[in-house]
């Protein structure tokens, strides 16, 4: 199991690295549906079968389609490089460094790696979630039909011939 | 197993390189797949916490921001095509209407 989650990790991060690096957003949209799939894959191997499948059908399925359809229909071409964001290239490498630096010190000073013990296994198939979700959270999860309703019809009128 | 420092780590990766993305990135377009990338990172540190402490609610965040990401997907989308109908140009370097 061990040796997957870093082939994944390594996958997803060379991906992360083309969606960042391309010019072309056709080839970072690509680019991003493997890190969804790797991520998809690695949530397999830590319990979390439910949100793999919903991680396939809705990110790399829905959303990277409305993603993929709009640069489709806009015709997103190479974008033309410019130099205005001068500060963001000498200054964002760096602080780049800074902040995963800081983050890795705190993560292994809080977590250092061997001495968590990992708790059993807890399997978050559909029927746990599920529970979990109408049992403890069902307010926020009706809520989130409101916001879903609102999205789409802000997303239509939006999208209307004229604004 | 894998330590939790490790899964940890990798959302951090991925989180600096989509952060780096929306800054660096030209294209709108592209600069919105970046904000998808860091929202990943961060349902990664919360599947690898759940995993980790044996407590499933962190799963259940992990369903509600893939629920908000999907909305945040179809308004902003249409927000980028008003913006292209408006403007005819996908750079935000064209944007800068609102700059003092």
């Amino acid at each position: 199991m061990a040796p997957l989650f870093y082939i994944l990790a390594a996958l997803a991060i060379l991906a992360a690295l083309s969606v960042v690096l391309q010019r072309t957003p056709a080839y970072s949209a690509l680019s991003l549906i493997v890190v969804l799939c790797s991520l998809a894959v690695v949530y397999l191997l830590l319990g979390a079968e439910f949100l793999a499948v919903v991680q396939v059908i809705i990110y790399a399925g829905a959303i990277m389609v409305l993603f993929v359809l709009v640069i489709m229909l806009l015709n997103a071409r190479q974008e033309t490089p410019t130099d205005r964001s001068r500060l963001a290239r000498w200054l964002g490498a760096p602080l780049l460094v800074v902040f995963l630096g800081e983050i890795f010190f705190a993560v292994w000073q809080r977590f250092p790696p061997e001495t968590i013990p990992a708790a059993p296994v807890l399997v978050g198939g559909p029927r746990a979630v599920g529970e979990l979700l109408f049992r403890n959270y069902v307010l926020p999860f009706e809520l989130t039909s409101i916001l879903i309703l609102v999205a789409v019809l802000g997303a239509v009128v939006l999208a209307k011939k004229e604004v | 197993m894998v330590p939790l420092a490790h899964i940890l780590a990798l959302s951090a990766i991925l989180f600096g390189l989509g952060a780096a993305g929306f800054i660096v990135r030209r294209n709108i377009i592209t600069i919105f797949m970046c904000i998808e990338l860091m929202l990943n990172a961060v349902n990664l540190a919360f599947i690898g916490f759940s995993r980790y402490l044996g407590n499933l609610d962190g799963q259940v965040f992990v369903f509600f921001v893939i629920v908000v990401a999907a909305a945040e997907a179809a308004v902003g989308l249409a927000v980028i095509i008003a913006v292209y109908r408006n403007r005819g140009s996908l750079s935000i370097d064209d944007l800068d209407s609102m700059k003092l």
